[in-house]
């Protein structure tokens, strides 16, 4: 028998969807291997937190009351107890911020390996095949871990969430946080990427990648935009680069849109960015590359040179495509 | 002080390209510095600019081909590197995150360096661990996902703030010495400039076998191995517009009216 540990994830007073996914993932591993699922929560609300948890296919819930955030040095020391309290062979955590924070140092401690960003898995005699992506998503791999006791980390928003209400117990856990070893203190939150425009309220959107290649290259883009009303956004290098504020930055990092269409341009369709745009009603995407994982998420696609296009599409609508 | 700086070399794949087993053929690859560990490398380049006495080493497992990579890093203003390579890592296909914290600790404890930094991720394997499976093993403090850092090297504490999704950060203070992970957008990664070029020639790059890091060749036994390799099935029902550019923009420009988000 073979006993899996999710331990889920929240922030500022709310789990996290993630922590629901994690339990339907664990629970599949916990059939696979014939174990019980045990769920942990720590720090926050870890009552109102448990009995939230407390969903189908759950075995029982442990919580660990130790401040209200979430702090890694805690994190490890408590994910490291429970282990060994409920003989958690398997431990499955997010692929979240958090998750990156603390999930590998979890895997090192307790000397197991560690397969992250996980999309999906099968079991096949005790041993894992776990699927990953890589080269930015333009493959997927099967990774097989050899038997023994793993550490997974899993994406968030590939797994269902567990429903319906459980049985588990919900029970406080004998978990001693030894102070000495947090050597890290959250300080406090920040909002970032106010401003000028939301555009989580657009209806159109007009997002611009890496493709752009030159900030000069961006008065293609404006002239887009002026000629069709729409408003502008970008994936990550844009910002990063300070071409665009923040505040229009798309993905997990920055916003979450649903417009009724979005138009990527010159993205590649890396999944961060794709976290924030997925819901839009109708996406459409022109990219020189006609395997951009963009395209597998895209309503309309144009496999074609964004500087060749964009002017075309500028003209259709009766403006002055600038020379770039 | 002493900042040592992980940085990999990292491949990405053409636009076009074939997987042959549980690879894709190195006539596919390109390769090049990962763009997390640039943004690493000028935060520890501009570290070493503001104060005194500040040296940066680049650490880099990766066979002699990686020079060429790690020559950019000092090129930027690196002040050394160090390239960990074996026999044993030849044969290595997929080096996992223990495999990469286990050799890289073994040069934090020979460095005893105040503050590491490293990329996020990798483009690549995008594992998105060694930095803090890496401070776990040598007993460092850690932090992840960092975009903002402010050091304060006479309390030994290193204010960071993490990026967390949707928007938010976090502020932290981390005890020193410690791992931090570097998030792009911390700052603007300087293009090498000419002088920087020619001077990264002759700066020294210290090739080290596990002998020499007293590591034993076990240590590049991956627990995890790559069964399979495919191009991800489309899901898309995307419905393609083609033609010229000029029919493409046509088509495109009826969808958006249709759709009814562009005026007439
Ligand atoms: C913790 C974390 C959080 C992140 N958060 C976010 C986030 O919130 N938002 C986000 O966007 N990213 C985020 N990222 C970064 C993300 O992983 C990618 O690096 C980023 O989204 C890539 O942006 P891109 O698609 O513009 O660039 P690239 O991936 O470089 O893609 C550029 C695309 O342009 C195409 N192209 C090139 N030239 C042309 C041309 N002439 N015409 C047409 N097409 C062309 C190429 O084929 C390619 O597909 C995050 C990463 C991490 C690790």
């Amino acid at each position: 028998m073979s006993n899996v540990l999710v331990v889920a994830d929240h922030r500022r007073g709310e789990l996290r969807d993630v922590s629901f996914e994690l339990l339907t993932a664990g629970r599949q591993v916990a059939d696979a291997t014939g174990g019980d699922l045990h769920a942990a929560v720590v720090s926050g609300d870890v009552e109102e937190f448990g009995d939230q948890l407390n969903r189908e296919g759950v075995d029982a819930v442990h919580t660990v009351a130790n401040g209200e955030e979430f702090n890694h040095d805690v994190y490890v020391q408590a994910t490291e107890a429970l282990a060994a309290d409920v003989d958690a062979e398997f431990i499955v955590l997010p692929n979240s911020v958090n998750g990156l924070d603390y999930a590998p140092a979890v895997a090192n401690r307790l000397d197991r390996p560690y397969v992250s960003d996980v999309i999906d898995a099968a079991y096949d005699g005790g041993v894992l095949e776990a699927t990953r992506e890589m080269y930015g998503s333009k493959v997927e791999t099967t990774v097989e871990v050899a038997d023994g006791p793993f550490v997974v980390s899993i994406r968030p928003g590939e797994w269902p969430a567990a429903e319906g209400v459980g049985d588990a117990s919900v029970e406080a856990a004998d978990v001693d946080i030894d102070d000495s070893q947090v050597r890290s203190t959250v300080t406090g939150f920040e909002e970032v990427g106010g401003g000028d425009v939301d555009i989580a309220d657009a209806e159109f959107l007009v997002s611009i990648g890496r493709g752009i290649e030159e900030e000069e290259n961006l008065e293609l883009i404006e002239a887009l935009v002026e000629a069709t009303g729409a408003t502008m956004s970008s994936s990550r290098p844009i910002v990063d680069n300070g071409w665009l504020p923040k505040n229009r930055q798309v993905g997990q990092s920055g916003k979450q849109v649903t417009p009724k269409v979005y138009l990527a341009i010159g993205i590649s369709g890396a999944v961060q960015h794709v976290a924030g745009m997925k819901n839009a009603e109708t996406i459409i995407a022109i990219n020189t590359d006609p395997n951009a994982p963009i395209f597998d998420i895209a309503d309309y696609g144009i496999v074609g040179d964004l500087f060749d296009v964009v002017p075309a599409l500028i003209e259709e609508f009766g403006g002055d495509a600038p020379n770039v | 002080m002493k900042v040592l700086v992980t940085v990999k070399e990292v491949a990405a794949v053409e636009d076009d390209f074939e997987i042959a087993g549980t690879e894709i053929d190195d006539t596919y690859l390109e390769y090049d510095l990962n763009e997390w560990d640039d943004y690493a490398v000028e935060e520890g380049v501009q570290l070493s600019e503001a104060g005194d006495d500040v040296e940066v080493v680049t650490v880099t497992i990766g066979p002699e081909r990686a020079e060429e990579t790690i020559r950019m890093a000092l090129a930027k203003g690196a002040d050394r590197a160090i390239r960990v390579w074996d026999d044993a890592l030849e044969d290595a296909e997929l080096l996992d995150v223990e495999s990469k914290s286990k050799i890289l600790s073994a040069v934090v404890e020979a460095e005893d360096p105040d503050l590491v930094l490293s990329g996020v991720q990798a483009s690549d394997d995008s594992f998105g661990g060694t930095g803090v499976a890496l401070a776990d093993e040598v007993g460092f403090e850690w932090a992840a996902v960092v975009n903002s850092l402010d050091l304060d090297v006479d309390e030994q504490v290193a204010h960071v703030r993490r990026e967390l999704e949707g928007g938010v950060e976090e502020l932290a203070d981390v005890e020193t010495p410690a791992v931090l992970t570097i998030q792009t957008g911390i700052n603007e990664p300087r293009y090498a400039s000419l002088r920087g070029i020619r001077q990264a020639q002759s700066k020294e790059i210290d090739p080290q076998s596990f002998d020499d890091l007293g590591l034993d060749a076990a240590v590049a036994d991956s627990a995890l191995e790559i069964t399979d390799m495919y191009e991800p099935e489309s899901e898309s029902d995307a419905q393609f517009l083609d033609g010229s550019a000029e029919e493409q923009a046509g088509e495109l420009a009826g969808v958006l009216r249709d759709l009814g988000v562009v005026g007439q």
